[in-house]
């Protein structure tokens, strides 16, 4: 029966093609939106946590107070001592440390008196260490666009857009103006390796990456650190996991009455990440619920039309004796065929729509310039094992609830009505 | 009770009553004289009490009038042989371990010198108070057991640090026992505390300064004046760029 139904599909192309087209784009615009909401809310997650946050973030209690200012001289102190223990107490984590601090970045002319200058914000992180995670993590590797990553010591990396304003090459001198943990002025002197822009408005305009061990001597922070960041070793954050480290963590160390303890924070209490990441499945959830939902109303609607436009041959069929339940189940069968191979198609249309987005990406920049949270320019999908069947499995359910309810007229027809109709 | 409201009705009205209350442009003038020399030189120790250490710093100063300064840090090693330069509005930083001689200017000036609750802003300010705010005196009160003048102050100067002041001024010795600076919102920003006064040559002038960065955390920043001497010979080439590098 199957195989005579799917003939006269084919045959018939008004009784196909219209729920064909309709089913394989909804099925089409669920995967892609699935695919996008996916990819920007990770992406967002997961470019904070790179740069700023960590899947946790150990601090001082006094920094994290005033987590804003970065105020280092409130750093951790005999970090050296705490970063052997951290990896035994957690070995599901992987941790960095880090020193975030601001300044002035002035140029020399060929006098040494000031050629330029330009406000910084800077991150120290562990940059010469043989295979670092660190210039992975921050993808600096791909986000180089001129010179070098450094090799030696005191060579720093500027953002691409600073150091074009700032007329500086890779080679060139540059003098860090800069406050050290104890409060003293502090002028350090860097070589220019590279420039690096990482498609984030913040980033590019004024950040200098430098290596770590260089930073504590300009900034006078022997074996300490403003902030040591963990992240989980499978690479995504996971809040269950988190949060169980985190509170086994300041289980051990946060202790009330000392503004010096560590404590650990979870990433969504930190640059107000909660809202993201609480809700960022809920949102995805509402938003591809109510898409389905919509769908399925214009799927209903197409099995109504073709129910309406098969009057007649519903009728006829009825008259010369065919049970309504087999016209019905005929009608089933006929929107399941086409539902599957509709969704196939929109799943595949849906999947090489998403695939460009993830590797193109769409730059979204001008809409970030005043986000109060981290977020990447280049927005990209994300497709992941929920995207292949997102919108399978609802194009072939509402296509055939869609004929269900529109088929349900077939029951209401009076035999002794048809020839009537038949007639006129 | 009658006695006290007597006494409280005369102690209190009678200022107002007979305009006992000087010149508040007088009083400034008066600290001006006192405060303000030819040139001078001084050593000093400024100890900066954060929330965690304390720091102390050794320095140099001289100045010329109230447009010229030099300072140069003795203490700690760190440091040693950090100078800065203070020209009409200018500001220049030298750092022996960078070689390089830096210009403070703009917001820049506004920053913590060396992370004490002092800017670079109120190291440059040296100017005589009366050319720069006008005065009137609101009471009188004990500070330290002095008896001393409040003093409001409201700058007529259009680009100045603080708009407004409020001094405690020793009515005997001409100088300001207690001072309260604030922004142009009103907004309490610093608050200074002089003491140990003593008597150098003709002039009263403080061995300590306690200043609090009201914004701040910490227990404040001391500086204890260690030498001073008043209206000396004083090289001109030192207030010059080629001396920092020297």
């Amino acid at each position: 029966m199957i195989k005579f139904l799917f003939s006269g599909l084919i045959r018939d192309k008004h009784r196909s093609l219209i729920p064909f087209l309709v089913t394989a784009t909804g099925v089409m615009l669920t995967v892609v939106f699935h695919a996008w909401m996916t990819g920007v809310l990770g992406n967002s997650i997961e470019f904070n946590a790179r740069f700023s946050t960590g899947h946790v973030k150990i601090m001082t209690r006094a920094y994290a107070e005033n987590m804003s200012q970065t105020p280092n001289d409130l750093a951790i102190l005999g970090t050296d001592t705490l970063m052997n223990v951290l990896p035994q107490l957690f070995p599901e984590m992987l941790f960095a440390e880090r020193i975030y601090f601001g300044g002035i970045v002035d140029i020399p002319d060929k006098n040494g008196e000031t050629r330029a200058q330009g406000p910084a914000m800077g991150i120290g992180i562990d940059l010469l260490s043989e295979n670092s995670p660190e210039i992975e993590r921050l993808n600096l590797a791909s986000s180089l666009k001129n010179g070098q990553l450094p090799v030696n010591k005191n060579e720093v990396l500027l953002s691409n857009k600073f150091a074009e304003k700032l007329e500086l090459s890779p080679g060139d001198t540059l003098t860090l103006v800069s406050t050290t943990m104890y409060g003293e002025f502090t002028l350090h002197n860097f070589t220019l390796a590279g420039t690096v822009e990482f498609g984030n408005t913040a980033l590019d305009r004024g950040t200098v990456i430098a290596d770590l061990r260089d930073l504590r001597e300009a900034l006078n922070m022997d074996a300490a650190a403003g902030e040591i960041l963990g992240f989980l070793k499978t690479g995504t954050y996971d809040v269950v996991q988190t949060t169980a480290v985190t509170n086994r963590f300041n289980a051990r160390f946060l202790v009330e009455e000392d503004e010096f303890s560590l404590v650990m924070k979870n990433l969504p209490e930190l640059n107000n990440m909660g809202f993201l990441v609480e809700y960022s499945d809920k949102i995805k959830g509402i938003l591809v619920a109510v898409f389905i939902f919509a769908m399925s109303l214009i799927l209903w609607n197409a099995g109504l039309l073709g129910g309406l436009r098969r009057y007649g041959e519903f009728g006829m069929r009825l008259a010369i004796g065919e049970e309504k339940s087999h016209v019905y189940l005929t009608m089933i069968i006929e929107s399941s065929i086409i539902g599957f191979f509709g969704s196939l198609a929109g799943t595949a249309t849906g999947l090489a729509i998403a695939l460009y987005l993830q590797n193109q990406g769409l730059d979204l920049g001008f809409m970030m310039k005043n986000a109060s949270i981290m977020m990447p320019s280049v927005f990209r999908a994300q497709i992941t094992p929920a995207t292949w069947y997102i919108g399978f499995i609802p194009g072939v359910i509402s296509a055939q609830i869609g004929t269900m309810l529109a088929g349900m007229g077939i029951y209401k027809r009076q035999t002794s009505q048809l020839f009537k109709e038949l007639e006129a | 009770m009658k006695k006290l409201l007597l006494v409280f009705i005369i102690t209190g009205f009678t200022p107002l009553l007979f305009g006992q209350y000087p010149d508040g442009k007088d009083i400034l003038r008066k600290i001006d004289d006192n405060m303000i020399s030819e040139n001078r030189y001084y050593e000093s120790s400024m100890i900066i009490h954060g929330r965690r250490t304390s720091l102390t710093f050794k320095l140099k100063t001289w100045t010329a009038g109230d447009t010229k300064s030099f300072t140069e840090y003795l203490f700690p090693v760190r440091e040693k042989g950090t100078k800065m330069l203070k020209l009409d509005d200018q500001l220049w930083i030298y750092s022996p371990s960078a070689d390089r001689i830096i210009q403070i200017a703009g917001h820049m000036l506004r920053q913590s010198v060396m992370g004490s609750d002092l800017s670079y802003e109120d190291l440059m300010e040296d100017s005589k108070l009366s050319e720069q705010y006008n005065a009137k005196v609101s009471g009188e009160e004990v500070v330290d057991g002095r008896k001393c003048w409040i003093v409001d102050l409201t700058a007529f100067v259009p680009e100045i640090a603080y708009h407004r002041k409020k001094l405690w001024v020793d009515q005997e010795r001409n100088i300001p026992l207690q001072e309260e600076l604030f922004a142009k919102s009103g907004t309490l920003l610093k608050r200074t505390r002089l003491s140990e006064i003593r008597r150098i040559n003709e002039r009263w002038y403080p061995g300590k300064i306690l200043f609090k960065d009201m914004l701040k955390d910490g227990q404040g920043t001391e500086l204890v004046i260690d030498e001073i001497r008043f209206n000396i010979e004083v090289p001109d080439h030192i207030f010059s760029k080629a001396s920092l590098k020297k």
